[in-house]
């Protein structure tokens, strides 16, 4: 029987998961985090119980009969608090995949090394928060945090917040906010109304079959007028200000190209400001497991959800931030495919239909919402950049200057951006973006980027050494990294 | 005005009544439930920082709020490198500041000619 193993338990691996375990298939299903879920379902940990839970979700219900499914099935493993750490390539099957499960960032936990029939990636997407002067204050966190925050902790960032960025994604979380107890000020996207007509509103019957998202924006506009929260477009947060927190923040208007409008600025007090200008897919374990990557930096696949990599499928952020409606789509084509199915099978005809019409979903999040090039304007010579080795925006520039390098992996060896414990994944995309501006040519060259990490997390010296195979006699093939009994934790 | 817990009374989620714990945060004493994170208990209690960064000594606090971006590091009962967003905390924990000071460059000796170097 064929053995699937699925990365990540938010949306997109969940489906997977289910697909897979439908269609015949042994499933081990792993998430990271202690529980199952991802971002979009982040919810309380079963120690502290709660009467309705559901408030605080959109679709609440789906998730917990999901979960419970594969949680209650016997042939389908779930490993929480399993961090996969190395993804190593085959010429001749699926990739064998590193894991420590254990918890996170400990120093003993136990290494499982799996090599299944064929693996879904469905490691989703954290935000992408372009900087600007003081973002690396206290209370300022990502529209994420806010999210994480409220929905698995129940706590609200702060008293008086404001909303910021770019998307859809600042709704639900200013509900969040709301719901929360928090006085949200305003939600500040930074698109202006003619780019978000232009995304949105052309063509309406390609959105048909995303009708409910009308009925869930339609919501959150309510939402709005109850607690009067101001939306405001074409204008963005353009600074922070504080001594050892953010007390308030600059908003300013924005031109189409996102640069700010001299003479619009205006202070607003806060005590907390939440930005999100989109997301960032997490490609580490694909890159790893030699799986093409676009040009607009997703993963490739096919109607199946197969990537170029043998046995290796992917679906949700990784392939398009789409949202969990596509998520979940792409990962029930992808768990179905990964087990032996094909894309045209009638078991996944609904997923492929949703599939289709959320692709378009996506296309508009990106025409609508994208990040547009005059958003530099806003940075200053002192801005920190690469928020792990304080890299500023001048030090970047005169790096840049002084080396007429363009070479991104030259560049990261002299102004240390990207080199510290977040292995870029804040900054990367930033970093590359004006490291590109500021080269011979407007552009890096080579093949590298920042996305690349072998190592996917920090792993413990003493955890590597504790997996470690027994001394090899001389006949024996070249040491590679350690490896346990297959399947045993 | 700072971050804060949602009022058990207030939620609208309505909580069952929840277990408390106790930790120590960089010597002070901070009560949370169990269930949250270290992060959560910081935050909850109104702490927004709870690290410097190894350059400028800037107060960092949680950021991305889910494991990504590794600001909010601490030492846990003696562990380093942990992210107080991803680890739940646990009654008696004893939560320390993590700061790195970067390497002090030692000045090099001047170089060519006779005479002998400074140390």
């Amino acid at each position: 029987m064929a053995e699937v193993l699925v990365v990540g338990a938010g949306p997109a691996g969940l489906a997977a998961a289910a697909a897979a375990r439908d269609r015949g298939a042994e499933v081990v299903l792993l998430d990271a985090g202690d529980e199952l879920g991802g971002q979009y379902w982040r919810h309380l940990p079963a120690s502290r119980p709660v009467q309705r839970e559901a408030v605080l979700h959109h679709g609440f219900a789906r998730f917990v009969s999901l979960r419970d499914r594969l949680v209650d099935d016997p042939g389908c493993r779930v490993l929480t608090g399993a961090q996969v750490w190395a993804v190593e390539e085959s010429d001749t099957a699926a990739p064998t995949v590193h894991v420590l499960v254990g918890d996170q960032d400990g120093a003993d936990r136990a290494p499982l090394d799996l090599t299944p029939d064929a693996v879904v990636l469905a490691t989703g997407a954290h935000d992408r928060t372009l900087p600007f002067p003081g973002w690396d204050l206290p209370g300022v966190f990502t529209a994420g945090a806010a999210q994480a925050l409220a929905k698995g902790e129940r706590i609200a960032v702060g008293e008086r917040v404001l909303v910021a960025g770019a998307g859809p994604f600042l709704l639900p979380v200013a509900a969040s906010l709301s719901q929360a107890g928090s006085t949200v000020v305003g939600v500040v996207e930074a698109s202006g109304l003619r780019r978000l007509a232009r995304g949105w509103l052309p063509r309406p019957w390609e959105l048909l079959g995303a009708a409910a998202k009308g009925a869930e924006l339609f919501g959150y506009a309510r939402g709005h007028v109850r607690h009067r929260i101001p939306y405001r477009t074409g204008a963005a947060v353009v600074a922070a200000h504080g001594d050892h927190r953010v007390e308030s923040v600059t908003l300013a208007d924005l031109d189409p190209t996102w640069a700010p409008v001299p003479g619009t600025e205006r202070r607003v007090e806060v005590d907390a400001v939440c930005v999100s200008h989109g997301f960032t897919p997490r490609l580490e374990l694909a890159i790893a497991a030699g799986c093409r990557i676009s040009p607009e930096r997703l993963v490739v696949v096919d109607e199946a959800q197969r990537t170029s990599a043998r046995a290796v499928f992917a679906a949700g952020e990784i392939t398009g931030i789409g949202g969990v409606d596509l998520a979940m789509a792409e990962g029930a084509v992808a768990g179905h495919c990964a087990a032996g199915g094909g894309p045209a099978d009638p078991a996944v005809r609904s997923a492929v239909s949703r599939r289709r019409t959320f692709r378009r979903f996506a296309a508009r999040l990106e025409a609508a919402h994208g990040i547009e090039p005059g958003w530099v304007a806003w940075l200053d010579e002192t801005t920190t950049v690469c928020r792990c080795e304080e890299v500023s925006y001048g030090q970047l520039r005169a790096v840049a200057a002084s080396t007429r390098s363009s070479g991104l992996r030259s560049l990261k060896l002299s102004t240390r951006a990207g080199l510290g414990i977040c292995q870029a994944r804040v900054c990367g995309r930033t970093v590359e973006d004006l490291l590109a501006r500021a080269a011979p040519g407007g552009a890096l060259v080579g093949a590298t980027s920042t996305d690349r990490r072998p190592v996917a997390v920090p792993v413990r010296l003493a955890e590597l050494a504790a997996g470690a195979p027994p001394p090899a006699s001389p006949a024996s093939p070249p040491v590679h990294p350690p490896v346990s009994p297959r399947g045993t934790p | 005005m700072t971050s804060r817990r949602v009022p058990a009374g207030q939620d609208p989620v309505r909580p069952d009544a929840a277990a408390p714990l106790a930790i120590v945060l960089d010597g002070q004493p901070l009560t949370g439930v169990v269930g949250q994170t270290i992060a959560g208990v910081a935050l909850g209690a109104g702490r927004l920082s709870w690290r410097r960064t190894s350059g400028a000594g800037r107060p960092r606090g949680l950021f991305c709020g889910i494991g990504v971006c590794f600001d909010c590091l601490v030492v846990v009962n003696g562990q380093r490198d942990v992210r107080a967003c991803q680890r739940r905390a646990r009654d008696g924990d004893v939560v320390a500041v993590q700061h790195d000071a970067l390497p002090v460059a030692v000045p090099h000796a001047p170089e060519g000619g006779g005479g002998r170097a400074d140390g």
